[in-house]
């Protein structure tokens, strides 16, 4: 859909190249992609204006102007400026000086507040915390119903008062609750709001100043558009936010909202939602996001995604075939498989730079489809070992035996072999160490 | 027989939506007049402020560069006296891109199906019941079928708001096949004389290609009931989405065939501006703006309206 970023990019310093010095003209002509790319992503107007700013005060230093590899300095002061602004570290939950320590969620209707809430709850568990849910949607139908089936989910009690009473006495008398029955957290969910709406905002200020909670969560949607800093700014000034959940992490929006939360509020981005399964959230490291952001894929998150559900040796034999180009069609069903599990292809396939587009073609979208998937596997199960280390031996009878075998077609089973061979291109490349680390990495 | 309800003379006026526009156009547009109003000379100046309201209204940065390009070779070739010249030159080329006019539902007699689908948040159930009430009033007889079986609680939500709103809704237990509810609600809706039936449906992310598969296989279902349905299939989209909703937008259109769009959250302080790079892309007719959290808080979206309420005073 959007043009890669790198691929702009790398068109505008190709012609530098062939220059050899970089001017000044260069450097805006390579910045004007890079505020696009911004743009597009939907970090703010102003927010991307000044960031540019920022990057080409560095930019056209002398030190870079006279490099030998301009393009690359330039790109690594762009990422290096992007990963600042998004912040250092990996941000981690308060709990301390309280017990029960409250957790306020807050955000606009629709953010994932309720979701997030239950994987709070899960990774709190996991870090040996005894979380307690409480809910203070009180507007939304069926928000507190939903709220305990997902405790139920997930084995966490939930806090609740039906929809009568004031969200703030429900959360007062939470704290009280979790006090006596020895919970150590208290997530409070809040019921989503417009930041425009007064009356609705001042319910925030009031629970805030009924708990006096030690984090007060910014849940956000990953799609947000320009408005993402107006929205942070008024919960910040208003409520006083020490933290941002940026859901829905698992589409293909580019997450620029991020970029502009942070710069505008200096709010520490937390936590990522992926998915709508109750799992842990996955902790947030700035440059994914930032690679992201610029639309250069998130090689790193994948890598790590992927080896969560391999065993470790596993992973590091495929990622040896990888280098040596020996993808195999047991290594490709076993990538379906594991694909499978992990939810959705193109989620995964997103994350890889140059990927994205493949992943919307028919043939992909049909190998993923519970009956297609069935007969990709006997397929494959009906070749000898042999031919699915070397593939290139399957000529027409052993095409036909395979067809008759697993009850499907010759014709199917071409077009596995052409979707086979088409991913094994491109596993060989990725192998090849074009995985991005950062962008400094793209232009060598 | 199509029955389009926007023709019907008495229309039940959405509560917020004059109140909605107002915010809007008070936000982006009131400030593009302004501008138009405190310049005298179109420079160079006036087009960058203008190109940054428009991207700050989530137009997009293509959207954007086109329209001010239009106008700006526009007035190359034949010079704005004006700044209200240019004013009015900006709001037709934005019509223009809207489509124009206003596009009623398709929902033919006797029983019509509207599918109701989207990414999760945006608004679908609450767009559902706005319009059961909607329907209602200009006298259909709607049937709502609970069709998200996955998200918790999503079912009670959509029993709460029938009830509200005094419709009926069909619906099974958590879990169960989309598909099946569906089926059921035809039959439903046949036994007990509705006719419109509105699916909720879960939300999901165009990404996710089993789930966009699950949602063919409901329209499949709905299509060997009635050969000619779903007669609609809304897209809701949330007013605050970024440019996201573009690809939002292109990809349920692929998978089901998308119809109409329903703008939600017209009440935020967003402007949705990304319907015109959808509508320019797509020729997607917006049908209804939703316009707060109450049940009548919704509209029939009217282009000339829209886009002469955002250049109002
Ligand atoms: N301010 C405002 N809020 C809205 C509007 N429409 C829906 N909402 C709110 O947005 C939130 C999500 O609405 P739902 O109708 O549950 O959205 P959905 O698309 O059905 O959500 P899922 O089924 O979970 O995917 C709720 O808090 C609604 O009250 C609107 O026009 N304006
Ligand atoms: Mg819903």
């Amino acid at each position: 859909m959007f043009e890669a970023l790198t691929d702009r990019l790398q068109g505008v310093f190709k012609d530098m190249r062939s220059k050899g010095r970089l001017a000044e003209e260069d450097i805006d002509e390579a910045l004007r992609e890079v505020r696009l790319a911004l743009l597009e992503a939907d970090v703010n107007f102003k927010v991307a204006r000044d960031f540019i700013r920022r990057v080409k005060e560095r930019a056209t230093s002398l030190e870079v102007l006279e490099s030998l590899t301009p393009a690359q300095q330039v790109l690594r002061i762009v990422d290096e400026e992007l990963v600042a602004t998004l912040g250092g570290e990996p941000g981690r939950i308060d709990w301390t000086g309280k017990t029960p320590a409250p957790v306020m969620l807050v955000g606009l209707n629709g953010a994932g507040k309720t979701t997030s809430a239950a994987k709070l709850a899960l990774t709190l568990r996991k870090l040996g915390q005894r979380p307690l849910l409480v809910a203070c949607d009180t507007y939304r139908p069926a928000a507190v119903a939903q709220l305990e089936t997902l405790g139920r989910q997930i084995g966490a009690e939930v806090y609740e008062e039906g929809t009568h009473a004031s969200p703030v006495d429900i959360a007062r008398r939470s704290v009280e609750y979790g006090r006596e029955h020895g919970y150590s957290i208290n997530i409070i969910d809040t019921a989503g709001r417009l930041q425009i709406d007064e009356r609705m905002m001042d319910e925030l200020v009031q629970i805030k100043a009924a708990i006096q909670p030690t984090e007060v969560l910014l849940v956000a949607n990953a799609m947000t558009g320009q408005e993402a800093v107006s929205v942070a700014q008024q919960f910040h000034e208003q409520v006083g936010l020490t933290g941002l959940i940026l859901t829905q992490m698992d589409g293909d929006a580019r997450g620029g909202a991020a970029l502009s939360i942070r710069a505008v509020t200096g709010v520490p981005l937390k936590f990522l939602g992926m998915g709508e399964k109750i799992e842990a959230l996955q902790a947030y490291y700035p440059d994914r996001l930032a690679s992201r952001i610029l639309g250069m894929g998130d090689m790193l998150t994948l890598i790590e995604q992927t080896q969560e559900l391999y065993d470790q040796e596993e992973a590091e034999k495929l990622q040896k075939k990888l280098v040596k180009g020996q993808f195999t069609l047991d290594d490709f069903l076993g990538q379906l498989q594991q694909i499978k599990r992990m939810g959705s292809l193109s989620s995964i396939m997103d994350m890889i730079p140059g990927l994205s587009q493949l992943t919307r073609r028919p043939e992909f979208a049909a190998a993923l489809d519970e009956k297609q998937f069935k007969r990709v596997e006997a397929m494959i199960l009906s070749m000898t070992v042999k031919e699915r280390q070397n593939p290139v031996i399957l000529d027409g009878s052993r095409r036909r035996r395979i067809a008759r075998g697993s009850g499907t077609s010759v014709h199917e089973v071409n077009q596995l072999l052409n979707q086979f061979r088409q991913m094994q291109g491109m596993m060989k490349q990725i192998g090849r160490g074009k995985i991005p680390k950062g962008i400094a990495g793209l232009m060598g | 027989m199509v029955f389009n309800i926007f023709r019907k003379k008495e229309q039940p006026a959405g509560a917020g939506v004059a109140e909605s526009l107002e915010k809007t156009r008070g936000g982006l547009f009131g400030a593009v007049r302004n501008m138009f109003q405190a310049r005298r000379e179109l420079d160079a100046a006036f087009w960058d402020e203008l190109e940054e309201r428009l991207i700050q209204a989530d137009l997009g940065a293509h959207t954007t560069a086109d329209l001010v390009d239009t106008l700006r070779e526009t007035h190359d070739k034949r010079r704005f006296d004006s700044p209200e010249q240019a004013e009015a030159a900006l709001r037709q080329e934005m019509m223009r891109l809207l489509g124009g006019g206003t596009v009623g539902l398709n929902l033919p007699l006797p029983l019509a199906v509207i599918l109701v689908v989207g990414v999760n948040g945006v608004g679908k159930t609450t767009s559902i019941a706005k319009l059961a009430k909607f329907l209602a009033q200009s006298g259909r007889k709607p049937l709502l079928v609970a069709g998200d079986t996955f998200r918790a609680a999503a079912i009670d939500q959509l029993k709460v708001w029938g009830e509200r709103v005094a419709v009926p809704v069909v619906a099974q237990g958590p879990g169960s096949d989309p598909s099946a509810v569906v089926f059921d609600g035809i039959k439903a809706a046949r036994a007990r004389g509705a006719d419109v039936l509105i699916v909720d449906t879960a939300g999901r992310l165009h990404t996710k290609i089993n789930l966009m598969e699950e949602l063919k296989k409901v329209q499949r279902i709905v299509q060997r009931q009635i050969p000619d349905a779903p007669h609609e299939t809304l897209l809701v989209l949330d007013a605050v989405t970024g440019q996201n909703a573009l690809v939002q937008a292109k990809s349920f259109t692929q998978a089901v065939g998308v119809t109409g769009l329903v703008l939600a959250k017209l009440d935020s302080s967003s402007k949705g501006g990304v319907v015109f790079s959808i509508a320019q892309e797509l020729s997607l007719p917006i049908k209804f703006v939703g316009t707060g959290e109450r049940v009548d808080d919704f509209a029939p979206f009217d282009a000339g309206e829209f886009a002469g309420a955002l250049f109002a005073e």
